[in-house]
């Protein structure tokens, strides 16, 4: 059996559900699949982590309990972990989170990484991720004594595969670490975190201001989705600049995507090209999105998303 | 107190340039080349520190073909003091990549604040900051959206997940990576493209460098066009039904309802 690590993101009290993609992708016949949960709460989580073939929870807490989070000492909490579980195989989301975590136990580990994978082969250490602003499809083989991959949110669907997990608490103790994490500031309206989205909403410059987007926030709302924006409403000042999709923005892969008076040009599309369905609103039947899309309605978005946020309601029976 | 101030800058090709694959592992190389674009907010913001203190030094590093003297360039036009090229045939990957930047930087002072983008836009590797700091035993934050020193504590913000920010504080020497939202960096003006030609840039081998191999690799076996497979159907009709109908295809093939 080859042990394989996990590390699971929880927010507030719940599983993201990203994080079943990433168990489906450490997957495999002779794998002994870890689940490492690091906010003290291993065994509320035992359920639905078994569902998708997670063997082993381990729940990871210091004396005191919970470890308060600090990426310089969480890394090191999952370091000691799989050292004394002689684990060399790391899985994690190329989210918020574990860009600040992956990196730092790779570092230590010096072990090599690969971020936002779409695919990973564990038998012969290769994974398939975009390169180039989603341009290329480039293929990587990992050496070395560890391996760490950190799976893009979305790209591999979850598939369940039901097996009796146990809940091994595990006691770290961790010095202090050279930076002090102050506080977390929350934005004003906490919306859905655009990574990690099933659903992504978009404006362009078509929304002429920033109360506009509330069109766009109300449809949302209806079906649990992300608000994002092209880097011209950003510039703009209709949006702040963490909604950008695109290169210099996020890079979101979301089931379904819906530009919304975005003309569709290269730099937002590196953002959410391997997004699954994309669906755009545009009044010019000539603009380029239509070319890269697989859904398109020539017409006005204002016209079109409140009629659409009608019929979902409808549809969802609310 | 001056300060030495270092800021990591890679040569990457344009996020508009055609990437034509040969050779199944490479890439015609002949394309425009930009400074990558998180790193040009990195010496901005060490532009800011040193103009608020007056006496720091900013130096721009690179590690790169020859070509990569373009992006020090552009670093020294914007205001950089000097450049340290560490020059290589090779593409190679971010634990050499970080090893040589540590060697070439030490070989060259000792840093108080070291700035980096938060990643780089054609490798999209998300590492080469965290394990260059590692290497020097330095606390690093990444993702930095806003950026203060005073009295050799350096306070940030780092953006995190949807929209929410944390604030970390660590001592000097330290390392910041440079996010999006951190500043708007200057434009360059012909005269100091002019200036930066007389400033001066240390070429280095990237053999030359003492460093211990690292214990583990990435190498690239492929690199393939990424296809647009979509075909595009445009919904025609009123706009309700039209809307009708993208509500019953995004249940059926979106599943996320
Ligand atoms: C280095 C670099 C990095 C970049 N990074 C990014 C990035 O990260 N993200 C990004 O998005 N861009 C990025 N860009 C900018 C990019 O090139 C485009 O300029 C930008 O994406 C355009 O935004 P847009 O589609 O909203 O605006 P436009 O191109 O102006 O398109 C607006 C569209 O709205 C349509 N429209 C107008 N009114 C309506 C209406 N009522 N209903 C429906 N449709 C309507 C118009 O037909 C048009 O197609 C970058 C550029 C560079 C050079
Ligand atoms: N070849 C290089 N030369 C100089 N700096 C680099 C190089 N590669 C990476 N960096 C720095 O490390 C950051 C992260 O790179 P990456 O790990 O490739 O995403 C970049 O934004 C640069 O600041």
């Amino acid at each position: 059996m080859k042990k394989i690590g996990i590390l699971v993101e929880v927010k507030d009290g719940e599983i993201k559900t990203a994080n079943y993609g990433v168990i489906t992708a450490a997957h495999g016949d002779d794998h002994e699949l870890y689940a490492f949960v690091l906010d003290g709460r291993g065994d509320a989580y035992k359920d639905e982590l078994q569902e998708y073939g997670v063997q082993k929870v381990v729940d990871i807490y210091e004396e005191d309990g919970e470890i308060p989070w600090n990426p310089e000492i969480w890394a090191r909490a999952v370091i000691h972990t799989m050292k004394h579980f002689v684990i060399n195989t790391l899985f994690g989301l190329t989210s918020a989170q574990g860009r600040d975590l992956l990196p730092r136990i790779a570092s230590s580990l010096d072990s090599p990484l690969v971020m936002d994978c779409i695919n990973v082969n564990v038998a012969d250490h290769t994974v398939r991720k975009s390169q180039f602003s989603g341009k290329v499809l480039a293929t990587i083989r990992l050496s070395g004594h560890s391996y760490i991959y950190g799976i893009r949110p979305n790209t591999v669907e979850p598939e369940p595969a039901p097996c009796e997990a146990e809940v091994i608490p595990y006691n770290v103790s961790l010095s202090t670490g050279k930076m002090l994490i102050k506080e977390i500031r929350q934005p004003e309206s906490a919306g859905i975190d655009l990574t990690e989205a099933e659903v992504i909403i978009s404006g362009g410059r078509a929304m002429a201001r920033a109360e506009n987007f509330r069109v766009l926030h109300e449809c949302a709302e209806v079906i649990g989705a992300a608000v994002g924006a092209s880097r011209a409403a950003v510039d703009s000042g209709y949006a702040p600049h963490d909604m950008q999709v695109g290169q210099t923005g996020k890079t979101v892969s979301p089931k379904l995507y819906i530009a919304c008076g975005i003309s569709g040009s290269i730099q937002h599309f590196a953002g959410m090209k391997t997004s699954g369905v994309i669906v755009a609103i545009n009044t010019d039947p000539d603009a380029p999105i239509f070319e890269k899309c697989d859904y398109g309605i020539v017409d006005d978005l204002y016209e079109i998303v409140p009629l659409l946020t009608r019929q979902l309601k409808q549809a969802l029976g609310n | 107190e001056a300060m030495k101030i270092y800021v990591c800058v890679k040569h990457v090709p344009d996020s508009a340039a055609n990437i034509i694959i040969k050779e199944r592992n490479k890439f015609d190389e002949s394309v425009k080349y930009v400074i990558n674009p998180y790193d040009e907010i990195a010496v901005e913001e060490a532009l800011r520190v040193r103009e608020r203190d007056g006496d720091s030094e900013v130096i721009a590093v690179t590690l790169g073909k020859q070509g990569a003297i373009n992006t020090l360039r552009i670093a020294l036009a914007m205001g950089a003091n000097r450049g340290i090229l560490i020059e290589t045939n090779e593409r190679p990957d971010s634990m050499v990549t970080a090893r040589a930047l540590k060697a070439a930087i030490e070989q060259d002072g000792r840093p108080d604040i070291i700035f980096t983008g938060k990643e780089s836009i054609d490798s999209e590797g998300m590492q080469t900051m965290y394990r260059l700091a590692n290497a020097l035993g330095m606390p690093a934050a990444n993702n930095v959206v806003t950026f203060s020193v005073t009295g050799g504590q350096v306070t940030v913000e780092c953006e995190i997940e949807a929209g929410a920010r944390q604030v970390v504080e660590m001592g000097l020497p330290c390392l910041v990576g440079a996010g999006k939202g951190l500043n708007n960096p200057r434009y360059i003006k012909i005269p100091d493209v002019m200036k930066a030609k007389r400033k001066h840039v240390n070429q280095v081998d990237l053999d030359s460098l003492d460093f211990d191999k690292p214990s583990g690799s990435l190498e690239i076996l492929e690199l393939q066009p990424a296809l647009e497979k979509r075909q595009c159907h445009i919904l025609k009709g009123q706009p309700e039904e039209v809307v009708q109908k993208l509500v019953k295809l995004i249940r059926e093939e979106g599943k996320v309802f």
